[in-house]
């Protein structure tokens, strides 16, 4: 795990300075290789128009559904809606007990304890968002605050927003001081600490240059991973958004060894564009990516589709809704 | 082999009919060639058999050039342009409706992916059609003829000879002009893709297209020739080689038989350090991968900035591993089949020679099959100016890789070659890439992409590169004339 010093260190080794400054982090992240919006949404077309048939299908669903962070992040979520939703993590397809299990239940951080108690040693991981989540606009003691309440009821991963209105005004020192401050609250004294995922929330970003930098940006500040969207705004996850991102995470463990995972979230809802995700996975980060450890899918309506299509696989006809538990 | 392992996704072929036999295209109905010889189109992934073709001789090619004038002279020549219009939008309109059966038989007679027949060939084709038909009834309003010398008028019957790379697009290219014009046909496919033209002689009679008015005649080189001698033809437009082009230069010299010719290319595609670099990498791969570099626009030389030279082939490399080459029918299947053992064998050697001369030699891990005719993706690195796989098209997956350091030697050595077809040019500099487009001798040049296709888009060459351009208004104008040829 690196610690809040070291991650000082690799920056200031990345970046060839002395001291991390907007200057520095300005003059790095603006001399990145450009994106050209065409050629990239060109390219994520045609990695979108694999045909995964048959083995390949069952395949990439299984993995697929590993990958999933079972999420659910409503202002009426109750004690009662979480632990039936890490219910259905833990059994996910009561008809089938072959059906590999999601990754994490994803919840707001008042509700990590409930979901901690349910899914106890199951293996399926807890995630908070935190940091005054959606927004981010509050002030620093407040998202530390919020982020160390749900590392101490037990958050296995902590899902931060960055400070997208000083990253827009060019202030990437801020949210490159805030990305650290928070992974150093996510360590615990009496245990592993929490990974910490990064949303870049893309769809505030608008570009794709943007969204280059701030992955970079992102993963020199110690982020463990970097997600695409908090799901609260639209356009959530992109093909060519995730393209972007795990070109960048491919690219960076190039330059530094260091590797850093990926989650798009919100928006993907059908096996198919999983599928288009995990294809855009393989040819463009590799097989070290191809593991849930290393690639997420923030979502939770797109459990019950892979099910639909896992269950058609399996039995060689369609169901419908009625045979999938909603939670 | 990726954890990712994708099942085949085999294309069915069953939508396509392929007879064991096929005659002659001549005055609307399928017709016995006055000679016995025929010849065999296989395909070239498998080497099997597809179908037995007519080989036309010097009497077929004046039949069809006979029933091609009777055409003109008759209902074609006369009619108004709203109502050949009409007849092209018919074609464009069953192209479209049969395009998947088009697609299966191009990738089956030429070896090419069914994820390009199917996505670009195809439609490029239908969309030739349609914007044709568009100008069938429009002639006298796109600026063709100056103001006050009368309405532009057709040429007469076309002598049309296409090549192997891209068999039903180019037949497109060809005829939808001259039948918007006015003008008749007889066009001659490639000796080893015959088929899809052959399959378009039946759109033309599902579509009551008048008899003669498209005329087609399979063959080799001495059907070709018969066809480009005929006195009565008035027009050759042809596209392939340099050496063949400029046979045909020769032969129409002197005579009243005008020419458009669109040759071959070697055409340079430029990587400057500030270009948006994994996008600059898609467009190399497009550029010399795309239909087995069997591209004559193909950018077989990648001329980058030395500053950038490494990161862009580091790059480049890891990318071309997950090029899927293998069998074409398969709808994952990235690169194909080189189309004929002839042409496999010109890649062979151009490759021998480039080692020879000290380029260094590199191609991702690849299994090829064992039948069928293959050659893996192949960049050759370190190459300079003067070695010949810097010089002479290959028409091959194979890349040359060349350094450059500052805009002026990238325009110089782009430009220092006997063609002068297309060119690419990556950069984030607007104005950069004005400049290099103002100084590139070059008929198309594409800027952050490569290979992009439009029918509204004048495509040509310079210097050996052919003379002549096809698509867009300026197309329009190698069919049509003042009134001096009757």
């Amino acid at each position: 795990m690196t610690t809040l010093a070291s991650v000082g260190e690799r920056a200031r080794d990345v970046l060839g300075v002395g001291r991390v400054t907007n200057q520095a982090l300005t003059t790095w992240l603006h001399g990145l290789p450009g994106v050209d919006q065409v050629g990239c949404e060109a390219r994520a077309a045609a990695l979108g128009t694999r045909s995964i048939k048959t083995t390949a299908k069952a395949w990439g669903i299984d993995m697929a559904i590993s990958m999933i962070d079972l999420t659910t992040l409503e202002g009426a979520d109750t004690p009662g809606r979480v632990r039936s939703l890490c219910a259905k993590a833990l059994v996910p397809d009561p008809t089938d007990p072959s059906t590999p299990r999601p990754a994490a239940v994803c919840v707001y951080g008042d509700m990590v304890g409930v979901a901690r108690e349910a899914l106890s040693n199951s293996g399926i991981h807890v995630a908070a968002v935190a940091t005054a989540f959606p927004s981010g606009r509050a002030s620093m003691p407040v998202k530390l605050a919020d982020t160390r309440d749900a590392v101490a009821a037990g958050a296995d991963e902590i899902d931060m927003v960055i400070d997208r209105g000083a990253f827009l005004a060019g202030d990437y020192l801020t949210v490159f001081d805030e990305i650290v401050a928070v992974k150093e609250a996510c360590r615990r004294d009496d245990g592993p600490e929490a990974h910490l995922k990064v949303i870049l929330e893309t769809g505030e970003l608008v570009t794709y240059d943007n969204v280059r930098r701030a992955s970079y940006l992102a993963m020199l500040a110690g982020g463990d991973f970097i997600k695409t969207s908090t799901g609260k705004i639209s356009p959530a996850a992109t093909l060519p958004v995730a393209l972007v991102m795990l070109e960048a995470v491919r690219d960076w463990r190039d330059q530094t060894g260091v590797q850093v995972g990926v989650k798009p979230a919100g928006g993907i809802r059908s096996s198919k564009d999983a599928l288009k995700h995990l294809v855009t996975v393989s040819e463009i980060a590799g097989d070290d990516w191809m593991d849930p450890d290393w690639f997420r899918f923030g979502a939770s309506s797109l459990l019950n589709d892979l099910l639909l299509q896992r269950q058609k696989l399996r039995t060689g006809a369609y169901s419908g809704p009625d045979y999938v538990t909603i939670d | 082999m990726p954890l990712f392992e994708y099942a085949p996704a085999p294309e069915s072929r069953s939508v396509v009919d392929i007879h064991s036999s096929y005659g002659l295209f001549i005055g609307g109905e399928f017709v016995d060639s006055a000679g016995d010889t025929s010849f065999k189109t296989i395909s070239p992934a498998t080497e099997e058999v597809l179908a037995d073709v007519a080989e036309a001789t010097v009497g077929d090619v004046d039949h069809a050039v006979k029933a091609a004038r009777q055409a003109y002279r008759g209902p074609w020549g006369r009619m108004s342009g709203a109502d050949r219009g009409k007849y092209l939008f018919r074609i464009a309109r069953i192209l479209q409706e049969r395009a998947r059966e088009f697609a299966v038989l191009e990738t089956l007679d030429n070896g090419k992916p069914i994820k390009e027949s199917r996505d670009v060939d195809v439609p490029l084709a239908a969309a030739h059609f349609f914007y044709h038909a568009g100008w069938a009834d429009k002639l006298e309003y796109a600026g063709l003829v100056p103001a006050g010398a009368g309405l532009p008028r057709p040429i007469g019957v076309v002598g049309q000879v296409i090549p192997w790379n891209f068999p039903i697009l180019m037949l497109a290219w060809k005829i939808a002009p001259a039948l918007a014009c006015g003008n008749t046909v007889v066009l001659k496919p490639a000796e080893t893709t015959p088929l899809s033209a052959l399959l378009f002689a039946e759109v033309c009679q599902q579509a009551d297209l008048p008899p003669g008015v498209v005329n087609i005649v399979t063959g080799a080189g001495d059907t070709g020739r018969a066809l480009v001698e005929h006195p009565d033809v008035d027009k050759i437009a042809f596209t392939g080689s340099t050496e063949v082009g400029k046979a045909i230069a020769r032969t129409i010299a002197g005579t009243r038989v005008r020419a458009t010719l669109e040759l071959g290319g070697k055409a340079a595609n430029i990587v400057f350090d500030d270009a948006p670099v994994d996008q600059a990498v898609e467009g190399i791969v497009n550029g010399i991968f795309f239909n087995q570099g069997h591209v004559c626009c193909a950018g077989s030389r990648l001329l980058v900035q030395e500053s950038v030279h490494d990161e862009v082939i580091r790059k480049l490399k890891r990318r071309l591993t997950t090029v899927r080459v293998g069998d074409p029918m398969d709808k994952n299947t990235d690169l194909g089949a080189i189309n004929s053992a002839a042409q496999l064998d010109r890649i062979r050697e151009m490759s021998g020679i480039a080692e020879e001369e000290g380029a260094e030699r590199w191609s991702p891990p690849c299994e090829l099959p064992s039948r069928g005719f293959w050659f893996p993706p192949t960049v050759f690195t370190g190459v300079a100016q003067t070695h010949r796989i810097a010089q002479e098209e290959v028409f091959g997956p194979v890349l040359s890789v060349l350094t450059f350091r500052t805009p002026q030697e990238a325009v110089a050595k782009a430009n220092n070659t006997p063609y002068g077809l297309s060119a690419g040019v990556w950069t984030d500099k607007g104005s950069r890439i004005l400049w290099m487009a103002d100084q590139l001798r070059a008929g198309v040049v594409w800027a952050n992409t490569f290979n992009k296709f439009d029918p509204t888009s004048p495509f040509g060459g310079y210097k050996e590169s052919g003379y002549g351009r096809e698509g867009g208004r300026h197309g329009l104008e190698p069919y049509v004339t003042l009134g001096d040829v009757q």
